[in-house]
């Protein structure tokens, strides 16, 4: 839909104006420099660490972190999602147990994966992946739960076996929850790598933007923080083009729906 | 009035050895099926059906809203378990869903895969049959033609009004061949015209592929204009209060037809069959 094509012009003036404003706020007060330095100055912070090279391998370790941790919490979610869904059993057996992790703030569990994992790749990486797995379930099992039993009394008709009803109906109706718990999943899995870089990690932008405020370079600290929400941006933006691929028809009957 | 399938009538069969009576294509033998409520307390649906279809015939159950319609219609179609008593299909006691019946629902908007194409639902069951021939091609599109949606073959269900995707369900379900045709209520929530048209349509249909329609409605007009024969069921527990043979020549004519006296007098008398029971 347009949301994707048109640009907003007077949303991004209204940021434009939010820069400004800083700019001319930060250069009327030298003293607060420290906490606020200009905006040009953080790009140039950034532009030089980009040149220098630091930056840039700090982001492609916490992109293999956030990719390692998000993937692998996907088919997890996923495939546990559709089998709790599936299977009613198995969800009054799973489903107290779920509703009583999920609420948790996931970074609670840091400490405990330092525990045992020590602070290192591997912890980061279960710390995403238990993180992102919950909206990525919690979705798949409404999906599954929510495919109208019309449907699959169809495909029974049609003389459709358990297994065949899964792949032909439960998951192509389940998938717009599952796409939306993939997204979800998306954000927390970036805030969780970050968080978790900031407790226990001598790489990525998490410790970057963490070790650049205890030398007090705050210009560097921002530049790491406009790199992080850049990630951030980009990464949803992608996600939101390979879900209007994959889910045109359901963009279709949404914007039916509305119209 | 008794069903011809009582025992006296089988026994006077078996006795003549010349005499070959029809072997039905569907044969329902004392189908019972009660519901379990949550407080404990049970309630029948279905009191207690017997009644046979021979192949090729297009007969219809019509009865009051909430007489149990569905229930006895996914009870044939082996989506839910009997009570007791048994449905034999074509020889065969059904226990799940026989493969040469389908059932079409009345929510075409809940039947239909919205992430397949009209191509691709009408394809359906020869797809779910690993049918993926060029014939099997063949047969969607012509089948897609004789419904009327030629020029759709692309176009997703929500792309389409109520009575075309109802035609796309009619279409999926005679691709897939099946030798019955269970039908709920397949009009009851389109328009007065667009159904006059669809019922019209299925007829010429059934005519063409020769397929056996077990038809539910409580449109008694829509029951009489459409079958050969009529089985009047009773509110729940539901029974067969009467049969009812329409012989009205074929083709029908929506205006011929329903203008014919005997039409008039099928149904009042349906509708004091019915509506001697108080109404719902």
């Amino acid at each position: 839909m347009s949301v994707l094509k048109r640009f907003n012009w007077s949303g991004w003036l209204v940021f434009g104006w939010v820069l400004l404003l800083w700019e001319l706020g930060a250069r009327g007060t030298p003293k607060l420099q420290l906490y606020f330095p200009p905006v040009s100055q953080i790009f140039v912070a950034l532009a030089q660490a980009l040149m220098a090279g630091p930056i840039l391998q700090h982001f492609v370790v916490t992109l293999g972190r956030f990719f390692a941790g998000y993937l692998l919490a996907a088919v997890l979610a996923v495939t546990l999602g559709v089998v709790l869904g599936y299977v009613g059993f198995l969800h009054g057996l799973f489903e107290t147990v779920i509703e009583l992790l999920r609420p948790m703030p996931s970074v609670a569990i840091i400490p405990v994966a330092i525990l045992l994992l020590g602070i290192g790749d591997s912890m980061i990486v279960a710390v995403t992946v238990y993180a992102s797995l919950w909206p990525i379930l919690i979705n798949t099992i409404d999906g599954v739960r929510h495919v109208e039993r019309t449907l699959i009394d169809t495909g029974r008709t049609f003389g459709l076996r358990r297994l065949q009803i899964l792949r032909q109906i439960i998951l192509p109706g389940a998938s717009p929850y599952v796409v939306t718990g993939l997204r979800i999943g998306l954000s927390i899995a970036l805030i969780l790598v970050t968080t978790a870089e900031m407790v226990a990690g001598s790489k990525g932008l998490g410790f970057f933007i963490l070790d650049e405020e205890r030398a007090m370079n705050s210009a560097n600290m921002y530049a790491g923080i406009v790199f992080v929400a850049l990630l951030g941006y980009l990464l949803n933006r992608m996600f939101l083009l390979l879900e209007a691929r994959a889910m045109r028809w359901r963009r279709g009957m949404m914007a039916r729906e509305t119209a | 009035m008794e069903s011809w399938s009582d025992g006296f009538v089988r026994t006077h069969y078996s006795i003549n050895p010349f005499f070959h009576p029809p072997v039905p294509i569907l044969d329902i033998q004392n189908l019972s099926k009660s519901y379990r409520q949550a407080g404990g307390a049970t309630t029948m649906a279905i009191g207690n059906i017997t009644c046979q279809v021979e192949a090729g015939e297009f007969v219809s159950f019509v009865g009051p809203s909430g007489c149990g319609k569905t229930t006895l219609l996914m009870s044939i179609a082996g989506l839910q378990a009997l009570s007791s008593g048994r449905v034999v299909v074509n020889g065969k006691e059904v226990a799940g869903p026989p493969p040469n019946l389908v059932l079409l629902f009345q929510e075409y908007n809940k039947s239909l895969f919205a992430w397949r194409s009209v191509l691709g639902n009408v394809r359906f069951g020869l797809d779910a049959r690993g049918d993926h021939s060029a014939a099997a091609e063949k047969k969607a599109r012509s089948l897609i033609e004789l419904v009327g949606l030629k020029g759709f073959e692309k176009h997703y269900p929500w792309e389409l009004s109520g009575g075309m995707q109802q035609r796309v369900a009619i279409a999926r379900a005679l691709a897939y061949e099946p030798e019955v045709l269970l039908m709920d209520e397949p009009f009851g929530s389109l328009d007065a015209l667009t159904r006059l048209e669809l019922e019209d349509t299925l007829l010429k249909l059934w005519a063409e592929l020769k397929t056996t329609i077990l038809f539910i409605t409580h449109d008694i007009e829509e029951a009489i204009y459409l079958s050969d024969r009529i089985w009047v069921l009773s509110r729940r527990p539901s029974q067969i209060l009467q049969e009812l043979k329409i012989d009205f020549s074929r083709p029908r004519d929506q205006v011929r037809t329903r203008a014919e006296s005997r039409f008039m007098e099928l149904r009042n008398d349906i509708y004091r069959q019915i509506g001697n029971q108080g109404l719902a």
